[in-house]
């Protein structure tokens, strides 16, 4: 289905998230959308999906002039979204999931539903059990299941927002093959991404965005920089890895035995040296998390050690690790991260050690602002967290671990941020271990992991790979190894 | 089996019947994310209009209509505030509740004590003579065999139908069931009304069957309602769960009438407040696995041990609607 976009415009407040924007997809493409955090490529697809309405401008779907007000009014058109955040519900099975908003007679027909979702599943490959619980599926999995709704009833468009955020690197393999069978069925598939390597590999035609307006188009063949210089307004370069010292361990781990309800992994063993970055990998939900988790003493472990600077502080809780040195950075910045409803001032203040009872305001609100020149955060002491945007909130967070720490433990430092966001977190990790700290991160980006990485850990089915050197592996052999493929039995 | 304990039991079920239509009714509400404190004021309020009513007219089902209308309207109060006004609902919910009660001690003062209609026994032919069973089941009054009917149905729709999957939606994720064509708020609107007239039919069903009339402060139904509230949570947003711990509610204070004379060393207050931690001990049995101690506990334990532990705590473990008293915005 053709897609045409004429002069769309909304605001949010002062914010005008999109500018007049005028586009055209033709049936049959995969049309690529660039940009940073915040240059209007969601809100531009959620006025289209119904999700939230242009304050005006036309839609047009094979030429004619249609009204979306609701993303039922979407569907009904043939329009379907897949959110960043898959839009199901967790604590209910695959199969309800699937049942919840889609036309019928009081008692839903749970059998013609499977055996829709079985057809759809041996097109495309996929593998979910209707009966299980949602809460259990991968979010690459979720994601799959959210198309396959789309498709069952009836969309002829497909948006993606984000989609590579979170899932791992067969999953996303596997996600583009589907987006390019269904453009080779003509239909209209919209991909939404940060990440140029993706945008570049997969779409038939390119455009960016930049502060809420459409700034430029592009067509195969792809040049690197000057889509870089579209998106930024200039050119950016990653820095070079810097060779590792001699060690001196810091972290080690004997026969570390964790457990939850789906996983248990048996005897791990690391030792991490002084000014060294360790990366995570795997597939989410393969025990990293866990791993990383038990480092911090946030999660006991039921068997093995945890020893940091020759202490051994296994079963001891989170305040013990914190004294001896580590800290931990999680993934959910607003969950926990950061204290929604609470200033950057107030979060400056709580972080750091206090003089006396009585909060000295002036003195914090100084230090705050010198964090935020430091931190380049964009906005103000009294600025409420929830208010930054996704790039600003990471640099906030990072902007309040304590300077003294030895070991760094960190979720996902860099997910959902566009490349000068990543770039500039990195160089302050860097930083951080040129001054002897180490650090252990997660990651589902495997450039990251590499770039980054002076060894690696791959997590699989319940097993642990031996550390690989980060200088020697390559992208394919280390997505090999996440998708479990040469992991020693 | 003793015939005395029989009767004793099918009492129970007697009972226990407000309190299941009570608590059903907000596990409708809470399902679609809405918290109503309401409960026990509202419960006080319907059964002394639900009695006058009945009282003046002489008439039982105008009565129960009272009742519920009062619910809906107090429930309506809630969900304006809540969902249009944006209001806390906690804090909206126990001034309702608070006010309601007074409401209903002050403008019942004229009805206190009168002898009013009560609702009859309804033997079921045939049925009634099974052994046990009978007694137990079928030699009820028309509320009882009413509640049966409540809890069967109210699973059925909450799991069965496409309208309560999309009810689970609503509640667990707003924005997830709004890309699925629903109207968020206006079946919160439909599902806190609809929860508010359950609780507001067991009013009349203390003050026309159960505890028939309307006694003012000594009625004895103050604090049903918080007992209700606390079922629900028991329950698990479960109608058959939620209907259960109505039931061990009511065994638990009839175990204190009957225990009373064989235990003269007891204070008999003891007996008669004892229902109450009970419930709160049993509701912190029920999710103890959620607490961060008890996974560090159970991680130290034997393997086979902790895998045991670990299941049964997880079958037990129940958790809310993940957006209850959260409102909904699509921006």
């Amino acid at each position: 289905m053709k897609v045409e976009l004429q002069q769309i415009d909304k605001h949010f407040g002062s914010v005008h998230a999109n500018d007049h924007i005028t586009m055209t997809i033709p049936a049959g493409t995969i049309q690529g959308i660039l940009g940073e955090n915040g240059a209007g490529k969601s809100t531009l697809m959620k006025i289209l999906s119904g999700f939230i309405q242009a304050d005006s401008g036309v839609i047009k779907l094979d030429g004619k002039k249609v009204v979306i007000h609701t993303p039922d009014q979407a569907i009904h058109h043939g329009i379907g979204m897949l959110h960043q955040d898959p839009l199901d519900f967790p604590p209910m099975r695959v199969v309800d999931n699937l049942v919840v908003g889609s036309p019928g007679g009081l008692v839903p027909n749970k059998k013609e539903a499977i055996a829709a979702l079985k057809k759809l599943q041996e097109r495309f490959g996929f593998q979910i059990d209707p009966d299980a619980y949602v809460e259990t599926l991968t979010v690459g999995e979720r994601q799959q299941l959210e198309i396959l709704r789309l498709l069952w009833l009836g969309a002829r468009v497909l948006i993606l927002d984000e989609p590579t955020t979170g899932i791992s690197a067969s999953q996303r393999l596997k996600l583009f093959d589907t987006l390019r069978k269904l453009a080779a069925d003509g239909m209209t598939v919209i991909f939404v991404s940060h990440k140029l390597e993706e945008v570049e590999v997969l779409c038939h035609r390119i455009a960016v965005f930049q502060r809420g307006r459409m700034v430029g188009e592009a067509k195969p063949p792809y040049v690197t920089t000057k889509l870089v210089e579209m998106m930024f307004g200039k050119a950016i370069t990653l820095d070079e890895r810097a060779p590792c010292a001699t060690c001196d361990p810091v972290l080690k781990v004997e026969h570390l035995e964790v457990e939850d309800t789906r996983l248990h992994i048996c005897d791990i063993n690391l030792e991490v040296c002084r000014g060294e970055v360790i990366g995570l990998a795997g597939m989410e939900g393969s025990g990293q998390r866990m791993f990383l988790r038990t480092l911090a003493g946030l999660t006991r472990p039921v068997g093995g050690k945890v020893i940091v600077h020759d202490k051994t502080l296994t079963g001891k809780t989170y305040a013990s690790f914190r004294k001896a040195g580590v800290t931990y950075v999680p993934a959910s910045r607003l969950e926990e991260g950061l204290i929604s409803g609470l200033s950057l001032t107030e979060h400056f203040i709580l972080a750091r050690e206090q003089k006396g009872f009585i909060i000295n305001r002036d003195a914090a609100v100084k230090e705050t602002e010198e964090n935020i020149d430091q931190f380049f955060i964009r906005g103000k002491p009294e600025t409420h967290v929830e208010a930054l945007s996704g790039g600003n909130q990471q640099r906030a967070l990072l902007a309040l671990q304590r300077q003294d720490v030895d070991v760094l433990l960190i979720e996902h430092p860099t997910r959902g941020l566009d490349i000068e966001s990543s770039i500039w977190i990195w160089s302050k990790l860097k930083a951080r271990c040129q001054l002897g700290a180490t650090i252990v991160f997660i990651s589902s980006d495997l450039e990251e992991l590499l770039h980054y990485s002076d060894r690696i850990l791959v997590f699989f089915g319940g097993k642990v790979s031996e550390p690989l050197d980060a200088g020697t592996t390559t992208v394919d052999q280390l997505g090999q190894l996440i998708g479990g493929l040469g992991m020693k039995s | 089996m003793d015939n005395n304990i029989l009767v004793g039991l099918a009492g129970v079920l007697a009972a226990a019947a407000p309190v299941v239509f009570a608590a059903i009714g907000e596990t409708f509400t809470e399902r679609a994310g809405i918290i109503n404190l309401s409960v026990n004021g509202t419960i006080l309020l319907s059964a002394m209009a639900g009695f006058a009513t009945s009282l003046v007219t002489n008439n039982l089902i105008l009565g129960f209509l009272v009742g519920a209308i009062i619910g809906a309207l107090v429930a309506l109060l809630v969900a304006f505030s809540s969902i249009t006004l944006k209001q806390s609902q906690v804090a909206v919910g126990f001034v309702l509740t608070l006010m309601t009660r007074d409401l209903a001690y002050f403008l019942g003062n004229s009805f206190m004590g009168q002898a009013g209609p009560r609702i009859p026994p309804l033997n079921i032919p045939l049925l009634q003579d099974i052994p046990i069973l009978g007694t137990l089941f079928f030699k009820q009054d028309i509320i009882v065999y009413t509640s049966f009917i409540l809890i069967v149905v109210s699973q059925w729709w909450i799991f069965s139908t496409r309208q309560g999957l999309l009810l689970q939606g609503i509640g667990e994720r707003p924005a997830a069931a709004f890309v699925r064509g629903a109207n968020v708020n206006k079946l919160r609107y439909l599902y806190t009304m609809l929860g508010g007239a359950l609780v507001g039919l067991a009013g009349p069903m203390f003050s026309l069957s159960v505890k028939a009339g309307w006694k003012g402060t000594i009625s004895g139904l103050d604090g049903i309602g918080w007992i209700a509230l606390a079922i629900t949570i028991f329950g698990g947003w479960n109608p058959v769960r939620v209907a259960l711990g109505a039931y061990l509610f009511a065994l638990l204070q009839w175990l204190g009438l009957v225990l009373q004379p064989s235990l003269p060393n007891i204070p008999s207050q003891v007996l008669q407040v004892a229902p109450f931690p009970l419930m709160i001990l049993t509701l912190l049995l029920v999710n103890i696995g959620n607490a961060e101690w008890v996974e560090r506990w159970l991680a130290g334990m034997p393997a086979p041990l902790r895998r045991v532990v670990a299941k049964v705590l997880r079958a037990m473990r129940t958790s809310p609607p993940a957006s209850l008293g959260v409102p909904f915005e699509n921006e």
